[in-house]
């Protein structure tokens, strides 16, 4: 009796010990990361570096957050609808299950593909060159699939019992989705919004061929058809392309893309925490 | 199972169904109801009466629920679910072409099993259906939701408190406030599915109430398990089995003496 008593502890601590290991082991990278940029990129940091706008980054800065804000401005409406048309429109059979199966592997094509194809349709295709836009619509169609399965997911998360009431008192479905629907699934689309946007602001494949140019002769673009600079890409540049440049400077190049993705997403979080005071379960 | 076998119970038992007399509010003719292909519903002849409190009761699984839910077409909702027979409303046709759903969920109000109140104010979600009607003025507004809150006897526990959420309400109330926002958009019927099943006995007892009250000006169809509730509030019950409409009649008289075998069984609590 005692014996067994014994066992069960035992293998109750160790089963601890093991997941406790386990999360330890998954954090460790990224501190680990977090780290190694801070010490070695800190001293690269100065106010030139960040300001100058021959050898510094806020082009860069500046284009990436245009970038990613433009993306989002393209891809949230177009997502969200698709998103509620699955959920709430679309039967259930073949041709929903094709456009589910459509969006997973659009979710896994590498990112480079989208780049190529952003150069052929944007760039080339539609005439708009190496640009804002063009890089903008590129970043979109890469984090499409992402933000319609994660805002498929929060709609249907919502209890039944919610669209009843709502249709039950003479809702359309329109209104439904509109007034209870939509408020109450914000904070899951947001969640998925603000993972979305965080990879199309670390991308530089996409971009690569269809928005970012290293030597501007203007820093910042003036409308949506002008090229840009982008934090990955500069990083890109700085790591492979520039033999001379001190190593503190390209690890504080990633230092400043780490800082300006963690602030976007630190934005989206807030936002989404106010979100979900007003509506709590 | 082979639904053969369970349909020519079904007519057998068809001289089991004794109409209530006085002013008739809701009647299927031959109602059947399929999901796919599977049927829930076996052609079931009834009236029910107006200004009364009618008690479906009935093992798990018996259809009744699926058979309340034919009064507001929320069975609509349901993938390949499909209607056979007819369902009137006052004597019309609720399952026509141009039948305004909306307009006839307006009529025919719910209250479901689980009260399932909007993540918004109280006030909101009382002020929820007229707003849908393009109410606007606050004044207006707050003069349904005040007499709806008041005809759900809520209003004494709430009217301080009318603009925090209505997530902070005990089941009970919340339950209450669900017949209150069914009441705002002025139903003639009321369909309540289960509504105490997740209530303790006391909040079960301020429903009970509070329904006898409401049958004054509402017909009110009450899916219930608990058979003392059947027996303590409603004037006609139904019981069903295995899709069919296994007997109708005043209450007293299934609790007492019930004509059909099955009817006896499950009221002695002999299965189910």
């Amino acid at each position: 009796m005692r014996d067994h008593r014994f066992r069960t502890l035992l293998a109750q601590n160790a089963a601890f010990v093991l997941l406790w290991l386990a999360m330890l082991l998954a954090l460790a990278p990224v501190l680990f990361i977090i780290l190694t940029m801070l010490v070695k990129g800190l001293p690269g940091l100065s106010w030139s570096f960040l300001t100058s706008h021959e050898a510094g980054m806020l082009p860069s800065i500046v284009g990436t957050v245009l970038l990613v804000l433009l993306t989002g401005l393209i891809t949230t409406p177009l997502g969200v609808a698709a998103a509620i048309y699955l959920s709430e429109y679309a039967r259930p059979g073949p041709v929903s299950r094709l456009i589910r199966l459509a969006i997973l592997n659009l979710a896994g094509v590498p990112s480079v593909v989208y780049g190529l194809f952003g150069l052929a349709l944007f760039v080339t295709w539609l005439h708009m060159g190496r640009s804002l836009l063009a890089g903008a619509c590129t970043l979109a169609l890469l984090v499409l699939p992402l933000i319609i399965s994660a805002s498929e997911e929060a709609l249907r998360q919502l209890p039944r019992g919610l669209r009843e009431g709502s249709l039950a008192l003479g809702a359309t479905r329109l209104q439904t989705i509109r007034r209870v629907v939509l408020p109450n699934a914000l904070p899951g689309i947001l969640t998925g919004l603000i993972l979305a946007l965080g990879r199309a602001a670390g991308e530089t494949a996409p971009i690569l061929f269809t928005a970012a140019f290293f030597s501007l002769t203007d820093p910042f673009p003036s409308k949506l058809t002008d090229p840009i600079m982008a934090l990955p890409y500069q990083i890109y540049v700085m790591a492979t392309e520039i033999p001379n440049l001190p190593p503190e400077q390209k690890w504080a190049g990633a230092l400043v893309l780490l800082v300006v993705t963690l602030g976007l997403n630190l934005g989206a979080i807030v936002i989404r925490a106010r979100l979900r005071k007003k509506t709590r379960w | 199972m082979s639904t053969d076998i369970v349909h020519s119970e079904a007519s057998i038992s068809s001289g089991n169904i004794h109409l209530p007399e006085g002013p008739i509010c809701l009647e299927t003719r031959h109602l059947s109801m399929f999901y796919s292909s599977t049927q829930a519903l076996f052609d079931i002849s009834v009236s029910l009466p107006a200004n009364q409190i009618t008690a479906l009761i009935g093992p798990s699984g018996c259809g009744k629920s699926s058979f309340l839910r034919c009064f507001n077409r929320m069975n609509d909702l349901i993938e390949d679910s499909r209607v056979e027979g007819q369902v009137l409303l006052d004597d019309v046709d609720i399952n026509t072409p141009h039948t305004d759903v909306v307009e006839l969920r307006r009529k025919v109000g719910m209250v479901f099993q689980a009260p399932n109140p909007f993540p918004m104010s109280i006030f909101d979600n009382i002020a929820y259906g007229p707003r849908l009607q393009g109410i606007r003025s606050a004044s207006r507004l707050e003069e349904i939701v005040e007499s709806s809150l008041r005809a759900a006897a809520l209003w004494e526990e709430v009217k301080a408190k009318l603009h925090d959420s209505a997530l902070a309400l005990s089941g009970g109330q919340q339950q209450r406030m669900c017949i209150a926002r069914a009441l705002a958009v002025e139903p003639e019927v009321l369909l309540m599915d289960e509504p105490c099943s997740a209530l303790d006995p006391t909040a079960t007892f301020h429903i009970e109430e509070l329904m006898l009250e409401l049958k004054k000006r509402y017909t009110i169809v009450i899916v219930t398990h608990n058979m003392y509730q059947a027996s303590r509030v409603s004037s006609h019950t139904g019981f069903f089995m295995l899709g069919e409409l296994v007997e109708f009649d005043r209450t007293e008289v299934i609790f007492e003496s019930p004509t059909d075998r099955r009817t006896d069984d499950y009221i002695r609590g002999r299965f189910g």
